[in-house]
């Protein structure tokens, strides 16, 4: 861990002040991604880092510019006749046609340092082109026009090279889709697959040429087209940092680059470095892999209203995973399973039973398969414009008769993964063709298994279960075996223990006695939207807890962007699925003394009842438990048992039982399905027409469990509280209030830490109601409850018995660690002494915690906040008001404070009235305001200056969209669009507002409270008054 | 496209008695060797096709085998040379996999692996858990052993390195390439290189071609110093298979070479050729070095270099006479990789600088090489 800490925005202004302050010897650039390595050019740019006499370790500034810079990159290369791709660098709309028509459509256009691709678009056509060059030039100064390589292969390598000029390439990858679609949106393949050594080393040559010609000293990865049709290829881009790729690789090969490449910035040669998995040999040499890593992203675009569901070169997707198998099906398959989106791998996903009739012809209406809202969609179409569905479409064409040629033409897939997935096909149909288990035999059963398909799978093929797959191919013996990842492809024997399973092998690499007590920790899988790295964190600390207590920890987790799924945090890593049937696999093999579900956020919750009945011993809170506070029902009923409030309720039983009660508690209400996180298919309804709409929304995410229908009371507070148990008394709390009121879903709420702004008696009633519940469902570990709070009444909502988004957030603020006191309360560790700590006490700074949305990327998107979970990331900043913390924390967020103009566009009279004071506030500021006609009218009245701008759709002058584009000279630096309360659809004018300012990149703000609050804040703290401390100074 | 369960069934047994069930995808037919590993991750047609396995049953510890073909043998360069091969026929005995890719996807593929092999008649045997054997090669050391086909007589242990298996791969008469005078003149280096073959992979040849030498090919006991017609610049002693020791003739002529002072070069069984002439002694490692990936240090600039190697014996330093120096370390287990005499122009390298397959690193011994020349 580091020794200081800043929790403080990345950008140039506070890391100069951290500079200042900490006078340190050198800055590494390279490690925080694109944001890091922007900030770090322009402190170097503005002169900062010689004023201050910091030296840039690693890969020098002069080399990194040459891989930011396009037309420099193209010179660099060029100088050692290396091909790029024919392009041209402008910096305005006209200069990029001009381009295009020399270089010859279809033209791709990029922005330069940008992260994810963000601004790169492919265009056909000069009225294209103008769009999205206009779009990229809002956000980058200069974009690149160049030659599309349509459908030519994507192959990355990552490439390390010390000061000394030793270099090597630790791993090469694939991308199954080809160019056209951005690596992170890709499913790719480590190693490369269909390469010859030709082409593999061909490659690896240039790319070693190229890290040398620039002088990178440290890691980076080098992106290539080649052409599938002869020995052509261009050289995309460089990335002169650690980047989601070499995250990627690293987890694939076993080769830690972050760690090798700090090394090399301190001056270290690759040959004084140990190789971390065998302790024998050293880091300079490049991983012998003997398995296939496969790696698919996870998009969550279905939460979103209006987003395009199309992927290509810019980057829409919210985590990945990675699979590890010894065929490419076996990993293929898995990596679907992880995605966690309902698949149970690449066949087998469509109720057998209601399973169409083939037909074979040619641009068929495809049947969605259950991924799709819309059923039937054309098959042509997608397979040409692919959507985060590709995959599927694929499988539903190859049934639909397509043959390997025609799919590969209209998606330029490589044949090979294209018969690949046949094979799984052609044994799904082996399978269809026993009629039931007992017609199953052994030897179909095995190859099953080594093509990767599941227990369920295969029992939703045949008519059968799961339980009794199982119990078929025990009693023949196929079970998997446990395999190391060893990075010489046993070669030399491995010393740690990063492990997978498969089928396609005949021993286990390790034994499983030992001599210490084992505990599984279950990870919490795939990062989606409502998921992230907050869970990692728990998991992470859980196993730190449990080997500082002389634990064996076993991690379980198969996400590669996780600190958890580093194999020298554990002691054992299985990098596999967290599904009943792997970790049942696993325990058997182990038999540790239990498993921890609570850490891992909703997946590893989610399948204690299925562990619990097939013996797995679950450690601290019970699975009946844990279903009592999943259950809607039960849990509702509950709260009604022990006297709890809550707002009115009902099971639904039947539609029209539902719209009564909707009717007697009055519109609106809330929709709640069972066991889901973020908020999934969570919805306010407003009408009966809409009740009827979500309820069949929701009945579809979980089938298993029921649905909730309550009462949504507006205007309310909402308050959450963190907590550990220990045999069912609270030994650890922490109240946190939300800025947002109730309505916006808390993992998009800005969140304060110690709360500031509630009643003491609502706090006091919030940790009475907690130890009652605590109490009631005997709750061993960590556990959080939302609660509504208005005039001093508090009502429970939600309760979950795990760990929650924000424990890393309260015990990073309190500095107790909410996760260690969990997981000593689930070994038994941790009792009651007769008094809860409350972890706000002696306190004396805030910590804010705010989202970070991704609307830019998501087009079309309504960038606006609901009961359903849209954020991607959070950040939080400490200061020592809330003010203070929260200016940062939304700096931090990549929110610019506004220079000059603001727009404001508030729906609703009451909505206006209360915004009034605040308007006042920014007029006296100094900010020239801007507003929508009703506003307009509504400031005038009150004496507060702004001009109008018309509507976008009235194309009068002036209008918003002159603004939003800055066409006129006059940009908008800041746009409040709060719409009117909970109405059932956006205008269409105001959603235009919200859109647009997203593409532009300008602020926006939809929320009243977080638009009072950042009124109040301007007014209150200067931003140069800002507090600069580090962690630690704080307490 | 063949259905796996139209498929022989197929055994590897090893010495020891382990037997390893598969099924068959290459010939029909039964064959011992000695069971070595390769961990390679590309280039199965180069591997299988390198003379140094001859007389071995190569394992390749990357499962999925076969995905992108075979290219066409009768594509040649200029000299007649096959340009996708190491020498023209599959070299190793047999061939053991994980994952037989029966489908593959290339443009330069003429046909599948499975058909390739059996054109060749070498038997070939997947669904093996490739990394269980491995792990047995590696704490056992390199064994013996035999793939058995269902159906096809079976075949006694047999071990190669008792074979003199340099007399099998080896040319049998000079062959000379790039001697047009017209085709010289347009390179700036002009030299004329003597090659003893002791089963050459082509690669050698095309790397000096490359370089504007012409190369004039000799079997490996051929007598150097009697054909007065080879006025050679300098003199490569080829890779090849088996027990150095069991090249006695291309010692004896080597060691001749060295009195008289004549440039030398050795790759692989030419780094142990040159040691055993100059004195010193070679030994059979445990299970040998066979892959894309083994670094080697060199002791005096300490530059590292990923290298492609494939031999199982290796030269004992401490046995070298005063005057050589070690050129290169293998940095995992500090095994020789290269020699160098201190003032006569003699040194090797014991892995493959011409590589293919495997990283091109160390193409620039070729260069070296012909800068000592005068």
């Amino acid at each position: 861990m580091a020794s200081k800490v800043y929790f403080l925005p990345i950008t140039p202004y506070f890391v100069e002040k951290v500079i200042a302050k900490e006078k340190p010897d050198g800055i590494l650039l390279g490690f925080g991604g694109q944001t890091a390595l922007n900030c770090g050019v322009a402190l170097h740019d503005s002169g900062v880092l010689a004023k201050y006499n910091v030296k840039v370790l690693g890969t020098p500034i002069e080399a990194i510019k040459a891989t930011e810079d396009r037309e420099l990159f193209v010179k660099k290369l060029n100088e050692i006749d290396l091909k790029t791709p024919r392009s041209k660098a402008v910096t305005n709309v006209n200069d990029a046609l001009v381009a295009a028509e020399k270089i010859g459509y279809p033209i791709i256009i990029r922005a330069a340092y940008a992260l994810g691709g963000l601004g790169s678009a492919i265009c056909h056509n000069s009225d294209e082109l103008e769009d999205a060059a206009k779009q990229a030039l809002a956000n980058a100064p200069q974009i690149l026009v160049e030659e599309y390589l349509e459908h030519w292969k994507e192959i990355e390598y990552e490439v390390v090279r010390d000061a000394y000029d030793n270099c090597i390439t630790v791993c090469n990858m694939e991308n199954f889709d080809p160019m056209g679609i951005h690596t992170g949106e890709s499913i790719v393949v480590a190693p490369s697959q269909t390469l010859t050594n030709h082409e593999y080393h061909k490659l690896r040559e240039i790319s070693i040429k190229l890290i040398r010609h620039l002088g990178i000293v440290g890691e980076c990865n080098i992106q290539f087209a080649l052409d599938q049709d002869s020995d052509e290829y261009r050289i995309i881009e460089v990335n002169a940092r650690l980047s989601r790729s070499s995250a990627l690789a690293s987890k694939a090969t076993g080769y830690p680059l972050a760690f090798v490449a700090a090394k090399l910035a301190l001056g270290y040669s690759l040959t004084e470095i140990k190789n971390s998995i065998t302790q024998t040999t050293i880091a300079c040499f490049e991983p012998a892999l003997d398995y296939i890593v496969v790696k698919i992203p996870r998009w969550d675009l279905k939460k979103f209203r209006n987003v395009s569901r199309r992927i290509g070169s810019s980057m829409k997707s919210v985590g990945e995973v990675m699979a590890i198998g010894r065929t490419f099906e076996e990993a293929i398959q898995k990596a679907v399973r992880m995605l966690d989106i309902g698949a149970y791998g690449l066949v087998g996903n469509t109720d057998s039973r209601q399973e169409p009739q083939k037909v074979t012809k040619r641009g068929s209406r495809g049947k969605a398969t259950i991924f799709s809202e819309s059923a039937g969609y054309d098959i042509d179409e997608e397979l040409k414009q692919p959507t985060d569905e590709r995959l599927f479409v694929i499988i539903e064409a190859m049934k639909e008769g397509y043959s390997i040629e025609e799919i590969h033409a209209m998606t330029g897939v490589d044949e090979w993964f294209l018969y690949k997935i046949r094979k799984v096909i052609d044994t799904e149909e082996e399978l269809a063709a026993a009629a039931n288990i007992k017609e199953l035999s052994a030897q179909l059963l095995q190859k099953a298994k080594k093509q990767g398909f599941s227990d369920r799978q295969i029992a939703r093929i045949i008519n059968s279960r799961a339980n009794d797959i199982r119990a078929l191919r025990k009693k023949h013996g196929i079970i998997p075996v446990v395999k190391q990842i060893d990075t010489l492809a046993a070669e030399y024997p491995a010393k740690t223990n990063y492990l997978y399973l498969t089928y396609n092998g005949n021993e286990d690499d390790i034994t499983f006695r030992g001599s210490r007590k084992k505990i599984i920790v279950l990870g919490s899988g795939v990062y989606r939207i409502g998921s992230s790295v907050e869970f990692d964190w728990c998991c992470v600390n859980a196993v730190f807890t449990l080997r500082q207590l002389g634990y064996e920890a076993i991690m379980i987790n198969y996400n590669p962007e996780t600190v958890s799924t580093d194999y020298d945090v554990c002691d054992k890593l299985y990098f596999d699925e967290i599904s009943s049937e792997a970790v049942a696999d696993i325990y058997e093999k182990e038999s540790p003394d239990g498993v921890i579900v609570s850490m891992g956020g909703q997946t590893p919750n989610n399948i204690a009842i299925k562990l619990a009945e097939s013996g797995v011993n679950i450690l601290g809170t019970t699975p009946e438990s844990i279903d009592s506070a999943e259950d809607r029902w039960k849990f509702s009923k509950l709260l009604d048992e022990l006297g709890i409030d809550q707002p009115q309720w009902k099971e639904l039983t039947s539609i029209s039982e539902a719209k009564k009660f909707a009717a007697a508690a009055e519109y609106p209400v809330l929709v709640r399905p069972s066991y889901v996180l973020s908020g999934a298919a969570m919805s306010i309804a407003f009408t009966d027409e809409d009740l009827e709409q979500y309820l069949a929304k929701a009945a579809k995410v979980n089938k298993e469990y029921p649905v909730v229908i309550s009462k949504f009371i507006t205007n309310s507070k909402e308050v959450e509280i963190d907590a550990v148990a220990a045999n069912g008394k609270i030994v650890l709390e922490a109240i946190t209030e939300h800025v947002e009121n109730a309505g916006v879903h808390s993992g998009d709420a800005t969140m304060v830490f110690p709360p500031k702004k509630l009643y003491v008696e609502t706090t006091r009633k919030i940790s009475e109601i907690a130890a009652k519940i605590a109490d009631a469902l005997k709750i061993t570990g960590p556990f959080n409850i939302q609660f509504l709070a208005k005039e001093n009444e508090v009502k429970v909502i939600e309760c979950n018995l795990r760990a929650s988004r924000s424990f890393p957030f309260v015990s990073k603020v309190s500095k107790k660690n909410f996760a260690e006191a969990a997981t000593k309360a689930i070994l038994g560790l941790e009792s009651w002494n007769g008094k809860i700590t409350d972890a706000a006490q002696g306190i004396s700074c805030v910590g804010v915690k705010s989202p970070q949305f991704s609307f830019t990327r998501l087009k079309g998107a309504d960038p606006l906040t609901t009961v359903e979970m849209a954020s991607t990331g959070e950040v939080a900043c400490l200061g020592a008001t809330t003010y203070d913390a929260f200016m940062k924390a939304i700096m931090a967020a990549g929110f610019r404070l506004p220079e000059k103009n603001i727009l404001i566009s508030i729906g609703g009279d009451e909505a206006k009235v209360k915004f009034l004071p605040y308007a006042k506030k920014l007029s006296g500021l100094g900010f020239s305001l801007f507003a929508t006609e009703h506003t307009e009218l509504f400031l005038e009245k009150n004496k507060i200056q702004a001009t109008m701008l018309h509507k976008v759709s009235e194309e009068k002058s002036p209008n918003i969209l002159e603004y939003l584009s800055g066409s006129n000279g006059n940009k908008l630096h800041l746009v409040i669009n709060i719409p009117a309360a909970f109405t059932k659809k956006e205008l269409d004018d105001e959603y235009v507002i919200r859109r647009k300012a997203a593409d532009y990149g300008i602020p926006l703000i939809t929320n009243l409270q977080l638009a009072r609050l950042l009124a109040e804040a301007l007014a209150a703290v200067k931003p140069e008054e800002l507090e600069v401390k580090a962690w630690d100074e704080y307490n | 496209m063949t259905g796996v369960g139209a498929l022989k069934s197929a055994k590897l047994v090893l010495q020891d008695g382990t037997v390893f069930n598969g099924k068959s995808f290459g010939a029909e037919v039964s064959v011992p060797g000695e069971v070595v590993f390769n961990t390679g991750m590309v280039g199965y047609p180069e591997s299988l096709t390198d003379p140094s396995y001859k007389g071995q049953i190569l394992v390749l510890t990357y499962p999925l085998i076969g995905n992108y073909g075979v290219p066409d043998n009768r594509i040649r360069d200029e000299n007649g040379l096959p340009i996708n091969f190491e020498s023209e026929k599959i070299q190793a005995e047999g061939l053991v996999v994980s994952d037989y890719s029966f489908d593959y996807s290339h443009y330069t593929a003429a046909k599948s692996l499975s058909q390739w092999l059996k054109e060749e008649g070498k038997p070939a045997i997947f669904g093996i858990d490739t990394r269980q054997l491995t792990k047995k090669l590696r704490e056992k050391g390199v064994m013996l052993g035999k793939i058995v086909v269902d159906g096809c007589s079976d075949v006694e242990f047999e071990d190669p390195n008792l074979r003199n298996l340099t007399l099998e791969v080896s040319a049998n008469k000079k062959v000379i390439y790039n001697s047009s005078v017209t085709f010289l003149e347009k390179r700036s280096i002009k030299k004329k290189i003597l090659l003893i073959d002791c089963g050459v992979k082509l690669n050698i040849i095309r790397s000096l071609i490359n370089r504007g030498c012409c190369v004039i090919r000799v079997p490996w006991d051929y007598d150097l110093l009697a054909d007065k017609e080879i006025d050679s610049d300098g003199i490569i002693i080829s890779n090849g298979p088996g027990d150095p020791k069991m090249c006695n003739a291309t010692i004896k002529n080597v060691a001749a070479a060295m009195k008289e002072e004549r440039p030398i070069f050795g790759i692989c069984l030419g780094n142990q050729i040159l040691a055993l002439a100059a004195g010193g002694d070679t030994y059979k490692l445990k299970y040998g070095h066979r892959s894309q990936n083994q670094p080697c240090i060199n002791p005096e600039t300490k530059r590292c270099y990923i290298t492609t190697q494939n031999h199982g014996y290796a030269v004992n330093m401490k046995t070298m006479p005063s005057g050589w120096e070690e050129l290169f370390v293998n940095a995992n287990d500090g095994t020789n990789e290269g020699l160098r005499h201190k003032n006569k122009p003699f040194f090797s390298s014991q892995f493959h600088g011409e590589h293919n397959p495997g990283p091109r690193d160390t193409e620039f011994l070729f260069d070296e090489f012909l800068r000592m020349l005068k």
